[in-house]
């Protein structure tokens, strides 16, 4: 391939400028924010990361993997074990290449493992093996070295920010290249009928492994530094199951049909759950759980796919179909509302005792909003015939 | 000997409970296409309002007459108000299966975060029928026995509707075919519906069987949904009568290992599972 047909294209600079004032942007941050902002950066870098590397594979295929969380943990135990409390035994880029070098066998063992499994299968295989990896380690941890997790080395915020950012750029031009590459193409033809496109002779089997196995690359790097985030690690921490829904959720949010779906998705929600986290710890897990039913009920095709399709109603007027889902649209927007404003009243006066309430007073909200958006589901339903077959 | 027969008799008490959950997701998966991922917070609610309804004075074995219908209703309106949306939105039954796990996944955060806003996170019991029972040189305790007494009792009545029934005529036919099947005049909707209702159902009572035995908390959920999609697998997809054999052979499986070492029993089950799915990934009923 030219590169020419690259530099000369005008959408790619437009992008390719753009995208580096983003950048450039991103690696001074540093020196005008707090270290509060560079830590939050620091996370929300991590789960762009992890939800792009995800996509590469998993977007184009349509196989749905569950296994983020393995080679997540796997580059944090790398880490854990290179890098511990007394001093590093290697330097530690050579550790993160290391542990990016272990996922990628990892994933290479189990896109062999997998080839037949497909759909549903190839899910429930990923999550199990996250869970193994997770009671295997906690077994031998238990009963062969008699010991309860790992202390790692700390490092400095700022120097983990741009260990992060250079994975992260790495792993955004990466999913980019093979996007546009014959690979790309390639997963493409095997998402839409891989009988057809081993039939027109892709080796399905060596793209469904190889790029798998890039994939797990970028995630076991990102558990190699954040390691040193974390301090203090064990398995349930390292192979945290919830780090494997996580890229899934955030790239449906934010949409698969684009490239820039899966990183203004996980941007998005990254932020979103840092700040249910600090601001309402008891409803946080609630809150997350609705989201992501809500996400899954009302925008299918994501934040971009909405977004496209309220453009594209307000240029053609509603479309007939979607009466229904708009009320829906509208009550889903309501409800956010509601719980910002319940925030806004509560935020000033934040103690321990009003904190519980607020907490209480937010998910009352948020369940009867719910419940109305169920009776209004039903009643759509009953009422148009809409939803039947 | 007689630990050998230890063993297996653990082994099947363990294998009851294992066999009533994954009917009630086999149900779920093979008929209703959902992969509940929340089926686990089911059962803990189940367990819950069991140990409520004691320490208010309720026999547990009447508490299954509550939890019953109860787990049903609320799984046939989750099912017509949220997962039937999905089903219709997703463009193929792949996406839709995709989704779904999602959307479950979404329901068990939200579950688990009621029952711990309501019941904390501490660890409960209560004791129900708990003296022993002497059969030859093998001593059960009751309660275990009148839990695998259920299932069995439970499990056979629902194949027999599932076999005789035109409500369960047209569950298989759902199974099948969904599009033909609603061709043929099945309100296919409300059947799939009625499918999630029995799986929550299923969850509900066996919550309460296992309440009787072991001790409940507020995030056991998850435990017991692994268990039963690994017992699912292993018996075949949507295959009831596989579920059901598939349970006692993951319990005697799970009780050997304990016998070994405990540690290792949850290992064993992901070792089983990763196996079967790379040897057979249909299961032992599959077609």
């Amino acid at each position: 391939m030219d590169i020419t047909t690259f530099t000369s294209n005008k959408r790619f600079q437009i992008w390719g400028i753009s995208l580096l004032v983003v950048l450039a942007a991103l690696a001074t941050l540093p020196q005008w924010v707090g270290s509060y902002y560079v830590v939050l950066l620091t996370f929300i870098l991590m789960y762009i990361l992890i939800t792009v590397s995800w996509t590469i594979f998993s977007g184009p295929t349509g196989y749905m993997s569950l296994a983020s969380a393995a080679f997540f943990g796997v580059g944090v135990y790398t880490s854990a074990i290179l890098f511990p409390m007394t001093g590093a035994v290697l330097p530690l880029p050579l550790i993160i290449v290391i542990a990016g070098i272990i996922s990628f066998i990892l994933g290479l063992l189990v896109g062999a493992l997998t080839l037949r499994l497909k759909g549903i299968y190839f899910a429930i295989f990923t999550f199990g093996l996250v869970l193994l990896i997770q009671r295997f380690l906690l077994w031998f941890e238990m009963n062969i070295t008699a010991t309860r997790g790992r202390f790692v080395a700390t490092l400095d915020n700022n120097y983990i920010y741009y260990v992060m950012l250079v994975i992260f750029v790495a792993t955004l031009l990466t999913a980019y290249f093979i996007r546009r590459s014959r690979f790309g193409l390639a997963l493409q033809s095997i998402g839409e009928n891989e009988e057809a496109a081993a039939h027109i002779g892709i080796n399905v089997t060596l793209v469904k492994v190889i790029i798998f196995a890039i994939s797990a690359v970028f995630m076991g790097a990102a558990g190699a530094i954040m390691a040193s985030k974390l301090i203090y690690i064990d398995p349930y921490i390292a192979f945290n199951p919830l780090l494997s829904f996580m890229p899934v959720l955030m790239a449906i949010f934010g949409g698969l049909g684009q490239f820039y779906g899966p990183i203004i998705g996980a941007a998005v929600f990254a932020y979103l759950q840092e700040f249910l986290k600090t601001e309402f710890p008891f409803a946080y897990m609630f809150t997350f759980g609705l989201v992501l039913v809500m996400v899954m009920v009302f925008m299918p095709s994501g934040l971009v796919g909405m977004i496209q399709r309220l453009l594209a109603s307000l240029k053609e007027g509603p479309q007939e179909k979607s009466t229904p889902s708009w009320t829906l649209i509208f009550s889903f927007l309501f409800g956010i509302l509601g719980g910002l404003v319940s925030w806004f009243i509560f935020r000033e006066r934040r103690g321990a005792r009003v904190h519980l309430k607020v907490g209480g007073v937010v998910t009352i909200i948020v369940i009867a909003f719910y419940l109305i958006l169920l009776l209004l589901a039903y009643l759509g339903e009953l009422r148009s015939g809409y939803f039947g077959i | 000997m007689e630990t050998v027969l230890d063993v297996v008799v653990a082994g099947l008490l363990l294998g009851g409970i294992f066999a009533l959950i994954s009917i009630g997701l086999s149900l779920q998966y093979g008929v209703a296409r959902v992969l509940n991922v929340a089926h686990g917070e089911f059962i803990m609610i189940g367990a819950f309002v069991t140990w409520v309804l004691f320490e208010a004075g309720v026999n547990p074995l009447i508490s299954l007459m509550i939890v019953g219908p109860g787990a049903f209703i609320i799984g046939f309106i989750l099912y017509q108000a949220m997962f039937n949306y999905i089903r219709i939105k997703a463009p193929s039954l792949d996406a839709f299966e995709g989704n779904s796990i999602l959307a479950a996944f979404g329901l068990l955060f939200v579950i688990q975060y009621i029952a711990l806003i309501i019941w904390g996170s501490n660890i409960h019991g209560y004791t129900y029928l708990a003296s022993p029972i002497h059969l030859g040189t093998v001593t059960v305790a009751t309660n275990r026995l009148v839990t695998l007494g259920f299932t069995v009792v439970i499990s056979v009545i629902f194949y027999i509707f599932l076999a005789l029934t035109r409500l369960g005529k047209a569950i298989r036919a759902a199974a099948q075919d969904p599009a033909t099947a609603g061709l043929m005049g099945v309100n296919i909707k409300r059947v799939l519906a009625i499918c999630f209702g029995f799986g929550a159902l299923m969850a509900g009572v066996a919550g309460v069987l296992l309440s009787m035995c072991y001790p409940i908390n507020a995030s056991m959920g998850l435990h017991y949904t692994i268990i039963a999609i690994v017992v699912v697998v292993l018996g075949g997809m949507g295959s009831i009568v596989g579920s059901f054999i598939g349970g006692f052979i993951l319990g005697i499986v799970g009780s050997i290992v304990t016998y070994f070492d405990p540690g290792l029993s949850m290992v064993a089950y992901y070792l089983i599972f990763i196996i079967l799915l790379l040897v057979r990934p249909k299961g032992i009923m599959g077609k």
